[in-house]
């Protein structure tokens, strides 16, 4: 059979995101931003809202995601998203405005912007990747590295006793009363990315609707940094991060 | 401007300049001795009538953070501080000023370093006028005297940072925020609308609309080249800054033989000591910076070649006096007087230097 014949109106189940940019991405293959931004870029198309979004890009592997989805965007200091949002929703409360930021922007340096910004209540959508690792700067430990993991500064593997637990922010968020939705999910399978997707649209659907901070942890791979194949980083996430980062929702109001 | 004339603070009057000149948000976090500023604005509560936002921040930190989220969208956005505070804030006037960010800073300085006194002071003019933050940037500077000027100059930092696309700053002290004198404040102006806000601020992030590109606010290019060019630019605006935006006072300087050189509540003190040197027969004149950068360079120059001497008056260890320097380039002598720590000087020890350092020396 010819492709040709293939590829007609009406086999065409899939297509690429309107909103997503003509650009190559800088992410490494098998990495899970990709799939997360996709998510986001669906879910502004379908809600409509391109014209009413404003994106804050943190300082991490995302601190170019500016460049992948046609919407306007802010690129914040490192862990200081949630301050921008804050006042990005506070001055134009009829805007879409999330934040997107990995494990050392938001559960490192930016701590105190992100529980503020959860106690205030703020309107604001949190989209959050936690893959355990700085994959930026080239694979040091963050606070969600789990015990025993090796990175570029925990060479022997991270000893709790003296670098700390695993942070699990989520669970810290979700005991705040100005938080509407704390949920942790993935998308390492496609089970897993329509689930993504449909918490991506609710966080989004409380911005809209003014019910406080929505946070959505995507537990997510870091090959390069883990310094495995993708397929070995999504078996090993299963396996080890899942236990430590268990999915579902934690709140959802 | 109103016909009412008001006592009030100068903490105060910034705050209610603000809320006239239609200012959208303000974002601080308590600190002495400028917290009046954010007090007064809870106390008129403006979002009941004009719109305006006013957040109590977690820290210095996130204020300026929100500063940079609401000047991204175009928005005329505030902060005020004292000097730990603005320490705090000098990574993000660096974001700002690397974005091209419009907004409007106050510092109501007072004695350092570290956490210092509550005092006044002015030593954070090289943190404000040569940089503080990392890069090569600049901050237009604002330096008040009274309380009229700490409400003219809300509406002028406004003027200037969204003429130039850059951050401004009133650089005052706790003298001047902590006094009180008569004031007329401004009248008010509406907010401006959204679509207002999209057609003089083509750059914000309003939500992109059909007929254009995504507007992006970043400090970030990871290209060298194309990031030199984009400190070329920044240069060129900032030369386009020192020739239109110069301002400065001079006082008594026609005949004067002896020039005090003195910004912000250290001219008031010398404004007084002209009058008693002039009792004794000195003829002393005073050029008073309004604009710290750009700093007025050329009147100093012009009267060097007139002049026996000139003495800065500072509130810190001599730190305008290099600008002093700079500006008579060796025609004539150059001297220093201050006191640190949050002392204030009197004039009588502001001439007692002048004669000892420049008239008897």
């Amino acid at each position: 059979m010819d492709a040709n014949n293939i590829i007609s109106p009406e086999n065409l189940v899939y297509a690429k995101p309107l909103l997503m940019n003509e650009v190559p991405m800088h992410y490494c293959p098998g990495c899970s931003h990709g799939v997360v931004h996709k998510l986001i870029a669906e879910v502004i198309q379908e809600m409509g809202l391109q014209d009413k979004s404003i994106g804050i890009a943190p300082v991490g592997c995302a601190v170019m995601a500016y460049k992948y989805l046609d919407i306007d965007w802010q690129e914040a200091a490192h862990g200081r998203a949630p301050a921008l949002a804050t006042a990005v929703k506070r001055l134009c409360p009829d805007k879409l405005v999330f934040t997107y930021q990995g494990d050392g922007d938001l559960a490192a340096i930016g701590t105190g912007e992100t529980l503020h910004a959860a106690n205030r209540g703020e309107n604001i959508a949190i989209i959050f990747i936690n893959n355990g690792i700085y994959g930026m700067t080239g694979g040091q430990m963050a606070p969600t590295t789990l015990d025993h993991m090796k990175t570029s500064t925990s060479p022997e593997g991270r000893d709790v006793h003296t670098t700390g637990n695993p942070l699990k922010i989520l669970d810290l968020l979700a005991l705040l009363d100005g938080v509407c939705l704390a949920t942790r999910q993935s998308v390492h399978t496609a089970a897993a990315v329509r689930k993504a997707k449909n918490k991506i649209r609710l966080a989004f659907e409380n911005s809209m609707q003014n019910k406080g901070l929505s946070i959505v942890e995507i537990v997510s791979t870091c090959n390069a940094g883990w310094k495995m194949t993708p397929a070995e980083a999504n078996d090993w996430m299963v396996e080890n991060m899942f236990p430590v980062y268990p999915l579902g929702d934690l709140k959802n109001i | 401007m109103s016909q009412e004339i008001s006592l009030m603070k100068g903490n105060e009057a910034i705050a209610h300049a603000a809320i006239r000149y239609g200012v959208d948000g303000y974002f601080g976090y308590p600190i002495t001795p400028q917290s009046e500023i954010i007090e007064t604005l809870m106390d008129a509560a403006p979002w009941k009538t004009t719109g305006m936002v006013v957040l109590q921040a977690e820290s210095e930190t996130a204020s300026i953070n929100m500063v940079y989220g609401g000047a991204s969208c175009g928005k005329y956005v505030m902060t005020s501080s004292s000097s730990p505070g603005i320490s705090l804030m000098q990574e993000g006037i660096s974001y700002l000023a690397g974005a091209e960010l419009p907004c409007l800073l106050v510092n109501v300085q007072r004695g350092g370093p570290g956490l210092g006194t509550i005092q006044p002071s002015q030593a954070d003019y090289f943190q404000t006028v040569k940089g503080g933050g990392h890069g090569d940037y600049r901050l237009i500077t604002l330096a008040p005297n009274s309380v009229q000027e700490m409400a003219d100059f809300v509406s002028l930092g406004f003027e200037l940072a969204f003429k130039y696309r850059n951050p401004a700053m009133i650089l005052t002290d706790g003298v001047i925020g902590q006094m009180m004198e008569k004031v007329r404040l401004p009248e008010y102006r509406r907010r401006r609308t959204e679509q207002e806000i999209r057609k003089q601020c083509p750059w914000a992030t309003l939500g992109k609309t059909p007929d254009r590109e995504p507007n992006i606010i970043t400090s970030l290019e990871l290209d060298p080249e194309i990031q030199e060019q984009n400190n070329i630019r920044f240069q060129n605006k900032y030369r386009e800054v020192e020739k239109n935006e110069v301002r400065y006072e001079e006082i008594k300087c026609d005949d004067a033989d002896y020039i005090f050189v003195a910004f912000g509540s250290a001219s008031r003190i010398c404004q007084r000591a002209i009058d008693l040197a002039r009792e004794e027969g000195y003829k002393v004149g005073m050029i008073r910076p309004i604009t710290l950068w750009p700093y007025p360079y050329d009147i100093i120059n012009r009267y060097a070649d007139k002049v026996k001497g000139f003495l800065t008056v500072e509130m810190n260890a001599g730190q305008m006096v290099e600008d002093v320097r700079l500006a008579v380039n060796g025609k004539t002598k150059v001297e220093y007087f201050g006191r640190m720590g949050g002392i204030v000087p009197g004039p009588d020890e502001a001439l007692a230097a002048l004669k000892e350092k420049i008239i008897n020396a």
